[in-house]
């Protein structure tokens, strides 16, 4: 199981790479698509039964945890938390997300405050200038891609532990665009802007999810069945990321100033 | 007499032979042959032979299209030539890559500004800087690294910036600064770098008449650094004033040559490129002129 976290973030690192080499020298749109486009070849790759040996074709795989939860040093139980209960193996998979969550912010923190962090802002202002002044600004925007595919990856690996199941079908575009309205929500070019984001786009999912299912249940949406309120969160997550563009382009935390969508 | 005498030698230590388009140079710091880039049917840039002088400020002249901007994007690597070879200090450059020009001591800045509007002044500064082993990815990681090099950077900026009169403005967005100050901005910048060679695009447009002076001061004190200075520009008065070699352009190619005193008293680039009145200073119509004429 180690061996396929590291080869996880390689894939990863590697995929970075292979996306970039033809489409960072395009404007960012174009990125945008490939990265999609690539992300949907990727999911009928390995769904079909070709790679079933490996991938466990469109059923994927499962249970396959057991080396990360042997590591737990958390005894057997369940562990109250106020409002919620957890079992001792929910409790090991979320501290060791915080621990990378906070791992990660510490060095983009870092990162963003070097000269390094510096560079890269002044490309998101204007290639040429910083061209011009004798940096190399594919080799920035690759580094830039492959850390953030490789901190995608452990937060996609981290996910797929928590539930010990991974099929394809997890990984379609609706997750993507999760993925960005998460870090729109939080802002974009911030440290803290995903890591907030994330917290209040899966709760108002769950939310949304439980009141609406609340609702239906005591009659006073009587135009819903409880099947239709998963599709129906979908819409109002459609319509609060549309609110936002339009009324927040800066998400919680981002400078109005510095960034928006557009860069 | 003895001053004439004396600006014939000037002369002389620049070009080496007789003054006409493409003439050789005593010292050239960049030579550039048979560079040409065509758009679809345009020739922009037809240059057989040019070289510019070291340790001199030249100014490359021309009308509106004469392919100016573009000979600059062709030497700096910004844009291929369909065909051509320079080198720079010896060294060849056709095909190399922009950074890499700017790296080997050839900067340039841009017509339109580009001063990196959400940086603060004091930030675009240190990105001009070479070698900062901070901008490498993993080394970023540790401050105490490039920690001294970072700090001897800022100091440099901001020795700069006060040269430039923008100290004050030093943690301001560039933004926020003056269209006039992003050009100085721009030249500090390129400046960071410490180029042998600086080539400024239309240093003077859009730059208000006050600010035009100090403008010219820190031109002509790149040249007593010891860097060498080729300028695109339209107003005559600069490039008289501070030029010590004027390179005309006109439909890519170079069509004249010489110390700005000669070169603007030739016929046929006064008529064709800088209009009859090139040396004429129309001054400004005085309201009472205009109240006259109604």
């Amino acid at each position: 199981m180690w061996g396929s976290f590291g080869f996880g973030i390689l894939c990863a690192a590697v995929f970075a790479l292979v996306l970039g080499i033809p489409t960072l020298r395009l404007r960012a749109d174009y990125l945008a698509i490939v990265t999609i486009a690539a992300a949907q070849a990727l999911y009928y790759a390995f769904g079909t039964s070709q790679f079933a040996a490996v991938t466990g074709g469109s059923n994927g795989l499962s249970e396959f945890g057991g080396d990360f939860y042997a590591l737990n040093p958390i005894p057997k139980g369940r562990y109250n938390l106020g409002i919620i209960s957890l079992s001792e193996k929910e409790v090991w998979v979320r501290v060791v997300a915080w621990g990378l969550v906070l791992i990660c912010a510490i060095l983009m923190y870092v990162l963003t405050k070097s000269p390094w962090g510096r560079t890269l802002k002044g490309i998101r202002e204007d290639e040429d200038a910083v061209r011009s002044l004798g940096k190399n600004v594919f080799v920035y925007k690759m580094q830039s891609l492959v850390l953030g595919g490789v901190i995608g990856a452990l937060g996609g690996i981290v996910f797929t532990l928590s539930s010990q199941t991974n099929q394809p079908s997890t990984w379609v575009s609706n997750f993507t665009f999760m993925t960005w309205t998460v870090l729109l929500l939080g802002g974009a070019a911030t440290i803290l802007g995903p890591v907030v984001g994330s917290a209040v786009f899966f709760m108002f999912l769950m939310l949304t999810q439980t009141v609406l299912e609340g609702l239906v249940n005591i009659g006073a949406l009587p135009f819903l069945s409880i099947a239709q309120v998963g599709q129906i969160r979908y819409l109002l997550v459609g319509l609060f990321l549309m609110l936002l563009v339009i009324f927040r382009p800066q998400g919680f935390f981002g400078n109005k100033k510095e960034m928006q969508f557009n860069g | 007499m003895a001053k004439k005498a004396t600006a014939e030698a000037h002369l002389e230590a620049i070009a080496k032979g007789a003054i006409e388009p493409g003439c050789a140079k005593v010292d050239p710091i960049l030579v550039a042959d048979n560079v040409t880039r065509t758009f679809g049917g345009l020739t922009a840039v037809n240059v057989a032979h040019v070289e510019i002088p070291r340790g001199k400020i030249t100014a490359l002249i021309g009308p509106n299209g004469a392919g100016k901007t573009t000979l600059f994007n062709l030497l700096t690597g910004f844009d291929k030539p369909n065909t051509g070879s320079w080198n720079f200090e010896g060294r060849q450059l056709a095909g190399v890559a922009p950074h890499k020009v700017a790296r080997w001591g050839m900067v340039r800045t841009f017509q339109l500004t580009k001063a990196l509007s959400l940086l603060t002044v004091l930030d675009n500064m240190r990105l001009g800087a070479q070698d900062n082993p901070g901008e490498g990815f993993f080394r970023a990681f540790v401050k105490p690294v490039w920690a001294a090099k970072e700090k001897e950077i800022t100091e440099r900026a901001e020795a700069l910036l006060k040269r430039f009169k923008l100290d004050a403005k030093s943690e301001d967005y560039a933004a926020a600064l003056s269209g006039g100050q992003r050009k100085l901005l721009e030249m500090a910048r390129a400046l960071m770098r410490d180029p042998k060679l600086v080539m400024l695009d239309e240093p003077m447009a859009g730059v208000n008449p006050a600010l035009t002076q100090s403008l010219l001061e820190h031109i002509k004190g790149l040249k007593e650094h010891g860097t060498t200075v080729l300028f695109v520009e339209h107003d005559m008065h600069m490039v008289r004033h501070i030029s010590d070699w004027v390179i005309v352009m006109a439909e890519g190619k170079i069509v004249a040559e010489g110390p700005p005193g000669d070169v603007m008293k030739n016929q046929a680039v006064i008529d064709a490129y800088l209009g009859a009145h090139a040396d004429v200073d129309l001054g400004t119509v005085s309201i009472d002129t205009v109240r006259e004429s109604k």
